[in-house]
């Protein structure tokens, strides 16, 4: 039973899974290019398809999702959050530069140190960690006389300064605590890091999740990489209410993915690495392949499809590959 | 105008400064203390004759600004003049109108009737009706129908339709064949259509006959049933009275004209029209030149058919000849004959005899051909409800009513509630009513007769009330057991008959360049099986069948290639032998490609690259 449920050979699967996947892509370009008022929409539909076929370096709207070890209350997804959350200096203080006394204020606001549960104390030290010069805290003001006097460097210094990482994970622009539908909370965060969030305590390192593909590929691997790619492209087919069966996505993810390292589909990856120059120059750019090829004597072996048929062969594929065993004579 | 104080240098309004900024054709020219106020006093002189009835005035509240246009090149249309509810158009100024005691033009001088543009449109409340006026209404409509245009306001009961409908409907309209011109018969437009026995319709607007449509309808009027018929009229096909088409319905005349030009050539040389001499190259068989009189031009009322010669024209050799001993050889002439193209025969009509532009003898030749309605013949309702002939039924298998009336026409019910078009029921019951009387049905926006009218008269006239018939079936006798609807209605017959498009090819021309078939009708081409449908093949793994359609069907050709340097031979003609152009050898294979692949490889040559084709015995 499960021999006979087998591909069979010579089956033109590539071309199925395009023409499965192609067909209702474009019943979605027509119902959804925007969702209108939304905030902070992550994007969805063809602009997402695109996105994930192109293999781009990171998406429109990276995001997260994170759970916690340990029980799962409101409570310890909120703490978990508040951890995750980058913080830098701009926005917990006011930095303004005194260039009469070649100084830097830094007037801290209690209430938003309160919130994310730092003490000026800790600031201070923060800033004395990254900098050089003497500090000097009075009444949740910092005082920094930096080691230059040129204004042009304080200028620098200011700049740097308001930019200092205080807490939580580079980033991590915002972490929102969630219910999903199987009521655990977990933590949705913009912006995306998964080999610090790895690193982070109280992570549950088993489910940490990420849209960003390359970033898996970086952190996990190709396999993961070509895993998250399915889930991808799976959920944004179901979210339109399209049918596609998971293998013809799966196909996609593996020719994406079989080089080892993820490739987009078109010009710069997969149609340009095709095997043979007819092929790639029936594509795009067919001047630029052809004469490439003429300077290094390059060999068309017409495997592929699209040779065989500029040719004017038979396609070596479904009853184009059978071919006699024994040859007579 | 003393109100309005000229500033010169200050276009922008002060900051704090109430006063109401003043435009005269969109430049701005000073301001004013009350721009309401303004405008109303200037309304109020232009209907009393003081200012010109083509200025108009709109006063924009919102952004505090008077607009005063009087350039040309605005839309403007009439309305009457509303004042405190009551319509200047008082009855014994109608009474008057009829009695051509005052005309349009003193009314509108009186000022009780104005005409308003785009921008003073949007300060006006009009009425549609003048039982609907109320205190607030500043102008009054001078009939319902004029808030559409030309196109819609022919249309039968457009407010009972769906708008996708009427949009539809005006588009098949301008496709419905009638009397296009009345000196038709003097003009030869490249293609014309002609209806034979045009009626108007029963059930018609009051547009309808004020554009003089009635004196050159286009359509007829049908009896329609509304059932489904042996499923020959199964999404949007029609069938039809096969009787009642050879009684002449839905006939028309389709009116071709074909040019031929006497051109002159450099160096003295012309074409001439003469029936060829056997002798030029390129002559036809004998038969083709049949029609021709002895001016080399088709004698007018013969019938010509496909590839038939209709004007004989002889052209100068391409090349001159050599010189030979004896001088230079007498020129053979090459044929240049207009023929008729496949599917364009009929009759001659006439042929006309004129000067081109440039000067030269030219030949209009104009075709006739009665199209009798067939199937694949596209007619409409005037309600957006297209179909094709399905099916030309004989009357004697046709239903029929207990009088003996048969349908011109079957359509199909589901053709009904999706597309919401009650119009056409109620044009089908208007038309059926209204034969009694003699009177034509009024169907005008908004103010149309209506269906309960038409109800009265049918039951006056011993007919089922909401139009229903019980119908006998032709075929078998016997009584169909529901109710079908019956009723007249107009029906248009469109330009998109069947024997202008129709297309065929198993075999035929193919392009020069790449030997592949030709593209489309006119070059008897074929059709073109293109990327996606490649895709479909090789999805389905029909390998076999792919390269049949691809190079087998199409361009296949067997070039000699050489065995060891890869290039395509040539062959010596004149001594017969058979090389490689490149390393001179004879050791050549032939192989099949198609020729698209062999003109590739000569353009990639043309790059500068020379391409090889490595030769392997087939496995």
């Amino acid at each position: 039973m499960r021999e006979k449920t087998k591909i069979d050979v010579g089956e033109a699967v590539g071309i199925v899974a395009a023409q499965s996947i192609g067909e209702p892509g474009t019943q979605m370009t027509m119902r959804t290019f925007h969702y209108a008022g939304v905030a902070e929409q992550v994007p969805t539909g063809l602009p997402r398809l695109i996105e994930l076929v192109d293999a781009r370096k990171e998406p429109k709207k990276p995001f997260m999702d994170v759970y916690m070890l340990g029980e799962n209350t409101e409570a310890a997804a909120r703490e978990l959050a508040q951890q995750i959350e980058r913080t830098k200096l701009d926005s917990v203080a006011q930095i303004e530069e005194n260039f009469l006394d070649k100084k830097i204020e830094v007037t801290l606001d209690t209430k938003e140190l309160e919130l994310i549960k730092l003490t000026p104390e800790d600031v201070k030290k923060k800033i004395k960690a990254a900098t050089s010069g003497s500090l000097d805290l009075k009444d949740n003001v910092i005082t920094i006389k930096p080691g230059t006097t040129s204004l042009r460097n304080i200028r620098r210094f200011t700049s740097k300064l308001r930019l200092l990482h205080l807490k939580g994970i580079e980033k991590i622009k915002r972490a929102l605590v969630l219910k999903g539908k199987d009521g655990k909370y977990f933590i949705r965060t913009d912006g995306s890091n998964m080999a610090a969030m790895l690193k982070q305590p109280g992570v549950d390192t088993q489910h940490v999740y990420t849209n960003d593909v390359k970033e898996v590929e970086r952190v996990l691997g190709i396999e993961a990489a070509r895993v998250c790619l399915v889930r991808e492209i799976k959920q944004v087919l179901d979210m339109q209410g399209l049918t596609v069966d998971v293998r013809h996505c799966m196909l996609l993810a593996d020719a994406m993915t079989m080089d080892g390292d993820v490739k987009s589909i078109g010009r710069h990856g997969l149609s340009g690495e095709k095997a043979g120059v007819l092929a790639r120059a029936a594509f795009e750019e067919t001047i630029k392949h052809l004469i490439k090829a003429s300077t290094s004597g390059e060999e068309d072996k017409l495997i592929g499809v699209t040779e065989n048929i500029i040719v004017g062969q038979t396609v070596p594929v479904g009853t184009g590959l059978v071919r006699l065993k024994m040859k007579l004579g | 105008m003393a109100k309005i104080k000229r500033k010169k240098k200050k276009m922008s309004k002060p900051v704090g400064q109430q006063k109401c900024s003043v435009y005269i054709n969109g430049r701005f020219i000073g301001f004013c203390e009350s721009g309401s106020a303004l405008v109303s006093e200037l309304k109020e002189k232009r209907r009393s004759g003081v200012l010109s009835p083509e200025a108009n005035f709109y006063y924009n509240s919102q952004t505090d600004d008077v607009y005063i246009n009087t350039d040309s090149g605005r839309a403007r249309r009439p309305y009457i003049v509303v004042e405190n509810g009551q319509s200047k158009l008082t009855t014994a100024l109608l009474s008057q109108l009829k009695g051509g005691e005052t005309t349009w033009g003193k009314l509108v001088k009186l000022g009780v009737i104005e005409y308003l543009d785009a921008e003073e449109e949007e300060s006006a409340l009009v009425a549609l009706k003048e039982e609907d006026l109320t205190p607030e209404h500043t102008h009054l409509e001078i009939d319902p129908v004029s808030i559409m245009g030309v196109t819609v306001s022919v249309l039968p009961y457009p407010e009972y339709n769906s708008s996708p409908r009427v949009t539809m409907a005006c588009a098949m309209a301008k496709q419905s064949l009638g009397t296009y011109s009345t000196n038709f018969n003097l003009r030869t437009d490249s293609r014309a259509h002609i209806m034979l026995y045009p009626q108007q319709p029963l059930v018609q607007t009051r547009p309808y006959s004020i554009l003089k449509f009635s004196e050159r309808a286009a359509g007829q009027n049908f009896v329609v049933a509304i059932t489904s018929m042996h499923g020959y009229n199964l999404s949007d096909a029609l069938v039809m009275n096969r009787n009642s088409v050879q009684r002449g319905l839905g006939r028309s005349v389709f009116y071709k004209t074909h040019e031929s030009e006497e051109r002159k050539y450099p160096g003295g040389q012309k074409d001439k029209f003469e029936i060829p001499p056997a002798t030029t190259s390129g002559y036809r068989e004998e038969k083709a030149y049949r029609h021709l009189g002895e001016d080399g031009i088709v004698v007018p009322e013969s019938t010509v058919n496909s590839r038939d010669v209709i004007v004989g024209k002889t052209s100068p050799p391409r090349f001159l000849e050599e010189m030979t001993v004896f001088g230079v050889s007498e020129e053979k002439k090459r044929e240049n004959s207009l023929a008729i193209k496949s599917g364009d025969d009929g009759v001659v009509d006439s042929v006309m005899l004129t000067d081109s532009l440039s000067g030269n003898k030219l030949v209009k030749v104009r075709m006739r051909c009665v199209k009798v309605p067939e199937l694949g013949d596209k007619f409409a309702s005037r309600h957006g409800q297209k179909g094709v002939v399905g099916l030309l039924l004989p009357q004697e298998d046709m239903p029929f009513t207990k009088d003996g009336i048969v349908p011109d026409l079957i359509i199909n019910p589901h053709a009904i509630p999706s597309r919401m078009t009650s119009g056409h029921l109620l044009e089908m019951l208007g038309g059926k009513s209204v034969c009694f009387s003699g009177k034509f049905g009024d169907c005008s926006a908004f103010n149309g007769d209506k269906a309960d009218d038409y109800i009265k008269a049918l039951k006056e006239n011993g007919f089922e009330e909401y139009g229903e018939e019980f119908l006998y079936d032709g075929v078998s006798g016997e009584l169909i057991k529901s109710k079908i609807f019956v009723g007249v209605i107009y029906y248009q017959k469109l330009h998109h008959l069947v024997s202008n498009k129709m297309h065929v090819r198993s075999r035929g021309p193919v392009q020069l360049l790449t030997h592949q078939p030709t593209e489309g009708r006119a070059r008897e081409g074929g059709l073109r099986f293109g990327e996606m449908e490649r895709d479909c093949l090789i999805g389905y793994g029909a390998s076999m069948l792919l390269r049949e359609r691809l190079l087998e069907e199409s361009d296949r050709t067997f070039e000699l290639v050489c065995a060891k340097c890869g290039s395509i031979a040539i062959k010596d003609h004149v001594k017969n032998r058979e090389y490689c152009p490149v390393c001179e050898s004879t050791e050549l294979h032939q192989v099949e490609m198609s020729y698209a692949f062999k003109l590739l490889l000569d353009e990639i040559k043309a790059l500068h690259i020379f391409p090889r084709l490595l030769l392997k015995d087939k496995a």
